[in-house]
């Protein structure tokens, strides 16, 4: 497995794991509240529809020129990178509350338990509260898989990688039958916004016709680089003690 | 038509997300760097310089007033 390969591999499986961990606090507490079997044909229907975009648009994106391929790959890479950086940096620094999934979890279990009786049989609210929040975390991983896979030809691997992340997170979920609430995700999100900006800007600069000096090499470069500025960010926005959480200024229901 | 423009809302907040200013930065990055490479010159310094503005821009942006105060 050469340097970029597993590049690829771990960035796509931190990625997967951290949308996955998000996604499985909404099917425990859909799962919970209501109806274990309608959740899991909504959690089984988003998986086969992730799967079937996967499959689809994986060739697609493989038949493009290397070239064409490389500067959009690359840039639509680093306008996402850039965004997971930019929120994991507001949120590093205080400006943006971190994500808990405590409080996600306690959301979706009252938002469950108010909606009436479960139906017997199928209960359409389980399926599609289930199917949309696998649906939407898992569009973001197919992204990364496809953009990654795609440029290194290694869609599989990619598709791998994301696999095992998502093996791994319900695995520890049906272990400890609660949210996985002690995983560090911003810390997790940091580092996938790293290697999305930096493998946006080594391909993008590819695809536009420019050379790097050392050619791959320079993603050692580039991925430390990258790592540190944003750190200094961090560090020059830190949010002092008592100045509270912005709220307001940066929302998305979508990103990261 | 509700479904359509429902589509292409989600899209561009899928994409763009909260602040386009990056998407247009990227994009006029990426033509900054091929007008130069096929002009012959080294380009590959244009992207990182373009990243880091463009991150530092929108965090600062984000950040509101009391950075500076």
């Amino acid at each position: 497995m050469t340097g970029s390969e597993l590049g690829l591999a771990v960035s796509v499986f931190v990625a997967c794991a951290v949308e996955a961990v998000e996604a499985l606090t909404i099917v425990l507490a859909v799962g919970v509240t209501r109806s274990w079997s309608s959740t899991w044909y909504g959690v089984g229907a988003a998986l086969a529809v992730l799967a079937g975009l996967t499959a689809a648009l994986g060739p697609a994106l493989t038949s493009l020129p290397i070239g064409v391929l490389r500067v959009v790959v690359g840039g639509l890479l680093l306008v996402f990178g850039l965004q997971w950086l930019r929120k994991a940096i507001l949120r590093a620094s205080g400006l943006k509350a971190l994500h808990d999934e405590e409080a996600a979890f306690e959301r979706e279990r009252s938002a469950a338990g108010s909606v009436g009786a479960v139906a017997p049989g199928f209960d359409g609210y389980s399926f599609t509260v289930a199917f949309k929040g696998v649906l939407l975390e898992g569009l973001e991983v197919v992204f990364i898989v496809l953009t990654f896979g795609a440029n290194q030809g290694r869609i599989a691997l990619a598709a791998a990688a994301a696999a095992a992340a998502v093996l791994l997170v319900v695995g520890a979920g049906l272990v400890v039958h609660a949210p996985l609430s002690r995983v560090p995700e911003n810390a997790l999100k940091f580092g996938v916004g790293v290697m999305l900006t930096s493998f946006g800007i080594f391909w993008g600069t590819e695809g536009a016709g420019a050379h790097w000096p050392g050619g791959d090499a320079a993603l050692l470069a580039i991925i430390p680089l990258t790592l540190g500025f944003a750190l200094a960010i961090v560090a020059a926005t830190r949010r002092r003690p008592g100045d509270g959480v912005q709220s307001g200024r940066d929302q998305s229901a979508v990103h990261a | 038509m509700t479904a359509i423009k429902a589509l292409a809302r989600f899209a561009w907040d899928f994409v763009v997300g909260d602040d386009w200013r990056i998407a247009v930065g990227v994009v006029i990055g990426l033509s900054l760097t091929a007008l130069v490479a096929g002009a012959g010159v080294t380009a590959w310094w244009i992207m990182p310089l373009v990243a880091a503005g463009l991150l530092a821009g929108s965090v600062w942006r984000a950040a509101g007033p009391r950075r500076s105060g």
